[in-house]
């Protein structure tokens, strides 16, 4: 990759980030609606920590702090998809595509928008959770590893939203996808204790990624930084950005033999 | 050929000039675009060859992209950025500095006015704004062809003779310009040369004089207010062929064109006949078009016209 090629794909990750700022309905589900859900969660189900088999946590805001972030980045990737959509609407991916730059870029710069937005947000979250007295019991080397894998969960599922967004080049179809969001998000421990959870939904939660992934952003809060729970969130991370980038790949490659 | 084995562009065979004006004009559907995306890189054609600015499209698209400006139909720009973003976007595009970046944003916006709305989100401009950042945006890395695809569509006649007028200029400073219009008015100011495209290929190619001399020479229209039209037609039929007469008014075709008006009104006025009215009727583009295809060219406009 050259430089010129990492100019263009932070130009255009910084272009993302202010039409994300610029556009208060991409700003909303990465924000505000986890910001919502967290503050009625933590308000009502607070008790939830004195259920037999609920970890140890100091309060239930502790807990719920990953499940808000890990949403805010998957709705994070949705938006993410949304707006590269409505560029292919709108006919500005054909702005991109004229011009000399590695075709590639256009997703890679979008990708860099929504992990930094990711970041942005983990970062509220960060601030939103430490006002309300959220104790992270591996300070600061933990919030930085939360941080990273916040980052990082952007990247990946701004990958499948923009595989969605080029193999379909529709808004509407990538919005659509939002309840899909929450269904994941439920079967996962996300907002449940995996050891709470009962029948196929422990299952299915057993084996899904976004668990693996909550878990090392929630470990350096409750409990302790280990190499294993940081290496599975790792490596879920990996695989979910190696099927986004590969499907965004083979839609891109598609959409440009169909003429854009 | 698309998908389903339909031929949007079939027989299209052109060569444009270093520095020419080649217009490409056809109705809605009939190909324009298609060729524009398959001569921009953005439609890999599935036929044929092509060379833009001396490189291939399909064997160095990199290359045609780095020669080329290209401002698409419906000027593809996002409303949420600036025109100073914009172009600032397009510089980086293709691999300008940032300073450079922004020396080319200020030149620019200034070349096509719109310093005072440089800082505004592009959703507040106008129709005929949007174009012309879109024009300017085109420009910032000074391509040798630039590709206009419908460039005054939508546009007020304020708006349309503004960019017509950033085109000429365009020109005049060496650059080639390859642009399609629905308009016949466009192609014949413009264009050195006009290819008229319909239903995939193309059906005749010339300069716009030369067009409408293949169809017939300018004609002249003469009321009279006194004497006979037999009388006149024996004086005109001196400068050229009679025409049948058409609402009692003679008709002649002259083969001089303009020059031949004033000895025919001298004429006229030697012999003693009064002329009430008199016209000189060119031959139109459309004409050429209703010709060569059968049917006129009737742009069409779109639903939503915009005036600055």
């Amino acid at each position: 990759m050259t430089r010129t090629d990492l100019r263009v794909i932070g130009a255009l990750g910084a272009r993302s980030v202010k039409q994300t700022f610029r556009r208060p309905q991409l700003l909303a589900p990465i924000v505000v609606f986890p910001s919502i859900l967290l503050a009625i969660q933590t308000a009502g189900a607070g008790q939830a920590v004195n259920l037999p088999g609920f970890p140890p946590v100091n309060s239930f805001l502790d807990f719920m702090l990953a499940g808000a972030m890990i949403q805010s980045t998957l709705l994070a990737g949705n938006s993410g998809g949304i707006a590269l959509a409505v560029d292919i609407e709108m006919g500005f991916t054909d702005r991109l595509l004229a011009a000399p730059i590695s075709r590639f870029g256009m997703v890679l710069g979008r990708l860099a928008g929504t992990a930094a937005l990711s970041a942005l947000a983990g970062i509220w979250f960060l601030v939103i959770g430490l006002i309300f007295g959220v104790h992270i019991n591996e300070g600061v080397p933990g919030a930085i590893v939360m941080m990273l894998l916040v980052t990082l969960s952007g990247l990946a599922f701004g990958g499948i939203g923009a595989a969605v967004a080029l193999r379909t080049g529709r808004a509407s179809v990538v919005q659509g996808l939002f309840p899909l969001v929450f269904v994941i998000l439920f079967l996962s421990s996300a907002f449940f204790p995996q050891d709470l959870l009962t029948g196929p939904a422990a299952t299915i939660a057993q084996y899904n990624p976004l668990s693996f992934i909550v878990e090392g952003i929630r470990d350096p809060v409750i409990s302790s930084l280990t190499w294993e729970v940081f290496g599975k969130a790792i490596a879920s991370l990996v695989l979910v950005f190696a099927i986004g980038i590969a499907l965004s790949s083979m839609a891109l490659r598609r959409r440009i033999r169909m003429g854009g | 050929m698309f998908e389903g084995g339909i031929h949007a562009v079939a027989g299209v065979d052109l060569e444009v000039a270093d520095r020419e004006i080649y217009a490409f004009l056809g109705p809605n559907g009939a190909g324009k675009t298609t060729t524009v995306r398959m001569l921009t890189t953005l439609l890999r054609p599935t036929g044929g060859s092509a060379q833009v600015a001396g490189f291939d499209v399909v064997k160095d698209p990199a290359g045609v992209r780095r020669a080329i400006g290209v401002a698409l139909q419906e000027a593809a720009l996002d409303p949420l950025m600036t025109g100073r973003e914009l172009i600032r976007l397009q510089a980086t595009l293709h691999g300008l500095s940032r300073q450079e970046g922004n020396l080319k944003a200020e030149a620019l916006l200034e070349r096509v006015d719109l310093v005072d709305a440089a800082d505004r989100q592009v959703g507040t401009y106008s129709g005929g704004m949007r174009r012309r950042l879109d024009l300017a945006s085109a420009l910032v890395h000074e391509p040798r062809v630039l590709f206009l695809d419908e460039p005054t569509t939508g546009l007020d006649p304020v708006s349309r003779r503004t960019i017509w007028e950033e085109v000429e200029d365009l020109n005049r400073d060496g650059t080639t310009v390859f642009l399609t219009t629905q308009y016949l008015e466009e192609a014949d100011q413009l264009a050195n040369r006009v290819g008229i495209i319909d239903e995939g290929r193309i059906v005749a190619e010339d300069t716009p004089g030369r067009l409408k001399e293949q169809i017939g020479h300018p004609h002249l229209e003469i009321k009279l207010i006194d004497g006979s039209p037999e009388e006149a037609e024996e004086v005109v039929g001196r400068f050229g062929k009679p025409l049948p007469r058409k609402d009692g008014a003679v008709l002649v075709e002259l083969e001089g064109g303009a020059v031949k008006v004033a000895p025919v009104v001298r004429a006229l006025d030697e012999a003693g006949l009064g002329v009430e009215a008199l016209d000189l009727v060119e031959p139109t583009l459309d004409d050429v078009f209703l010709e060569k295809t059968g049917h006129h060219l009737e742009p069409e406009e779109p639903e939503t016209g915009e005036d600055e």
